[in-house]
């Protein structure tokens, strides 16, 4: 037992280096850069599918992970993005113009579902926000305009210097830059005085508030910036699968990406990345076990939760 | 059957051929409306005890509790296919299967309780935790009814037929009226349970304080456990109901209701045992009665019940009977 832990303790110095860090982020990095040259077109379509997901979990972590908030209805912010970004487009909005309409009526739709409802209890919020993202699915099957049951289909694929991106390689490194800014941004945001605010918050929300933080409004931040990453990914989502549907962001996809933010540990962001890859991975390596691997799916969700409350990663604290 | 409600014009004051239906009809038509209302709301009502008394103990918002509802009705499914041959599929059949599913149900609440929530409540996790447990069991529930029925509808064979009481165009079946009278008798005995026994005062004791009842000898973790038979209990008698009452079921049928019956456990104020029951009744009509107006209709039924609990919970977190409180963190 003593001697596990002097291992265990040894082997966490040696990741915990930074030049360990930095070079394994390196070969990561090349890995994911040189990736398109050596797999074939199915590989390239999963690993974009991961990295979509990372900047989906990356989003969620900072409203679930930073701010300590339950949200069961992120589809919601998603759906809003790559409605508004197919919608635009079809009235011949240039893709590259809509993104920043996309993230605008995303964080409307955070402000609308995060102000009058930050004030409740964790766990009203939990319904809350399912509600809301059911009732956003819901309207986008019954308006003319988001295309009802059948959804938008046939939206453009955008360009850039002439070259349209029409091609999965093309769409991998798209998502591959995403995600590194989508990283930076949350690294940042974690380091700055808003991050700090939400975690003390998140640790203590009573004292918080003795301290000057205004709660409400620190919450609803979280849910404004985590509401602008679901609205940039939706946005980039609905011109990769040129066609979208209500379905697509039933409460699953919710459930789905709130599950990867768990499964790597809340507030951490390799955590996330780790979450959402292998919620991706998951399925795709059990493709054999078909519809069950679902069920597999909520027992490790109810085991992992049993034994680790904090996730696999958890933030260390201190 | 009166023709206003099943033709193509339900929504405007019209029968089938369009023509403006007579004030005696109208009049009918919002008597049947209620009764509907009123069907609805007790299955509304039946689901949202458990809700109501899970949280009221220990402050988790069950999140498979929808799921358990339609667990329930395929074991009444099961049971009613089993004893069918013996009992036929009339009343009596019915309610043997129903207690059956009954039983087994509530078993599972308590199984699900032991395993998932317990340990972490023993650790004292936090409440997100626990939530999410309860959403990895509601997803466990979910798939693994989809995966053994194939996710195929299944039709409850029943001998039940139309037949019923007549007062002018007003006509009510005898399946509606026992299936009011079933969900009083429930609530009934619930309600002697909770306040006449023993164990319902030990509920009703840890709904308080729960260390200062280990201080008094009483079993907290066995009274949560049986608190989950009783919720799950109802809410699979709920499920065999509705499944008599719309006659089929599938895996999917309690997502939707399972939100429902939360909005139902809010509306009369969450913890409060009458307040679950009234505010049922109260989702059951208003929904029933929402569905009705030219501007809502069926397609935004579920935008107009969860309208209604956000507006709830903003404006009137504590209910209709409930008391307020503070969250402890």
């Amino acid at each position: 037992m003593g001697n596990s832990v002097a291992l265990r303790d040894r082997l966490r110095a040696r990741l915990g280096s930074r030049k360990t860090q930095g070079v394994a982020l390196a070969v990561l990095i090349i890995m994911i850069i040189l990736l398109p040259l050596f797999a074939n077109n199915y590989i390239e379509e999963v690993a974009t599918n991961t990295l979509f997901y990372i900047v989906l979990a990356l989003g969620l972590n900072i409203v679930v992970g930073y701010a300590g908030l339950v949200d069961l209805g992120y589809a919601a912010f998603f759906a809003v993005g790559a409605y508004t970004t197919g919608i635009f487009m079809k009235f011949g909005v240039n893709f590259w113009l809509t993104i920043p309409i996309a993230v605008l009526f995303s964080v409307i739709a955070g402000i609308i579902i995060g102000g009058p409802t930050l004030r409740l209890r964790s766990d009203y919020l939990a319904i809350v926000t399912l509600g809301f993202g059911e009732i956003t699915r819901i309207t986008a099957r019954n308006l003319k305009i988001t295309g009802g049951a059948s959804g938008l289909v046939g939206i453009q694929r955008p360009s850039i210097f002439g070259h349209i991106l029409n091609q999965i390689t093309d769409f991998y490194y798209l998502f591959f830059i995403l995600v590194v800014l989508a990283v930076i941004v949350a690294m940042r945001l974690h380091n700055s005085r808003l991050g700090r605010a939400w975690q003390y918050i998140r640790e203590d929300e009573d004292a918080a508030e003795a301290m000057g933080i205004d709660p409400v409004l620190t919450k609803l931040y979280a849910y404004m910036i985590g509401a602008a990453f679901g609205g940039i990914a939706g946005a980039f989502f609905a011109v990769k699968m040129t066609a979208i549907s209500p379905e697509t962001f039933a409460f699953t996809q919710s459930a789905m990406i709130l599950l990867a933010v768990i499964l790597g540990g809340m507030g951490k962001i390799p955590g996330a990345i780790l979450g959402a890859a292998f919620l991706v991975l998951f399925p795709e390596i059990f493709r054999g076990i078909g519809q069950t691997r679902m069920l597999f799916f909520g027992i490790l969700l109810v085991i992992i939760m049993v034994f680790r409350p904090q996730g696999l990663w958890p933030e260390r604290k201190g | 059957m009166l023709q206003g409600l099943d033709c193509n014009y339900p929504r405007t004051w019209m029968n089938c051929s369009g023509e403006r239906v007579h004030k005696m009809a109208v009049f009918s038509i919002v008597i049947q409306q209620i009764v509907n209302g009123l069907i609805l709301g007790s299955f509304y009502s039946l689901i949202a005890l458990g809700y109501s008394m899970v949280y009221g103990i220990i402050k988790l918002l069950n999140f498979a509790h929808g799921d358990i509802y339609m667990v329930g009705a395929f074991v009444g499914y099961g049971a009613l296919g089993i004893l069918g041959s013996k009992l036929g599929v009339g009343w009596l059949g019915i309610a043997v299967a129903l207690l059956i599913s009954m039983f087994l149900v509530g078993l599972l609440g308590m199984l699900i309780h032991r395993v998932a929530y317990q340990p972490l409540i023993n650790k004292r996790a936090p409440r997100m935790s626990l939530l999410i447990t309860a959403v990895g069991v509601s997803f466990t529930l979910f798939n693994g009814v989809m995966v053994l029925t194939n996710g195929e509808y299944k039709t409850f064979n029943t001998s039940l037929g139309y037949e019923g009481i007549s007062i002018g165009l007003i006509n009510i079946t005898y399946t509606q009226i026992i299936m009011v009278v079933a969900t009083a008798i429930l609530m009934l005995a619930l309600y002697w349970f909770i306040n006449r026994t023993l164990y319902g005062k030990a509920m009703r004791a840890i709904a308080l304080d729960q260390d200062a009842c280990r201080l008094m000898g009483i079993n907290v973790t066995k009274t949560i456990g049986l608190t989950f038979f009783v919720g799950s209990a109802l809410a699979a008698a709920a499920g065999v109901m509705a499944g008599v009452y719309y006659g089929s079921i599938q895996f999917y049928m309690g997502f939707v209701i399972g939100l429902k019956a939360f909005t139902a456990a809010v509306i009369g104020g969450i913890g409060s045992i009458p307040g679950a029951m009234l505010g049922g009744l109260v989702l059951g009509l208003l929904e029933t009665a929402g569905t009705q107006l030219p501007f809502i209709g069926s397609a935004w039924k579920d935008v107009f019940s969860f309208g209604i609990l956000i507006l709830l919970l903003v404006f009137k977190p504590t209910g209709i009977l409930g008391k307020s409180e503070i969250e402890r963190m």
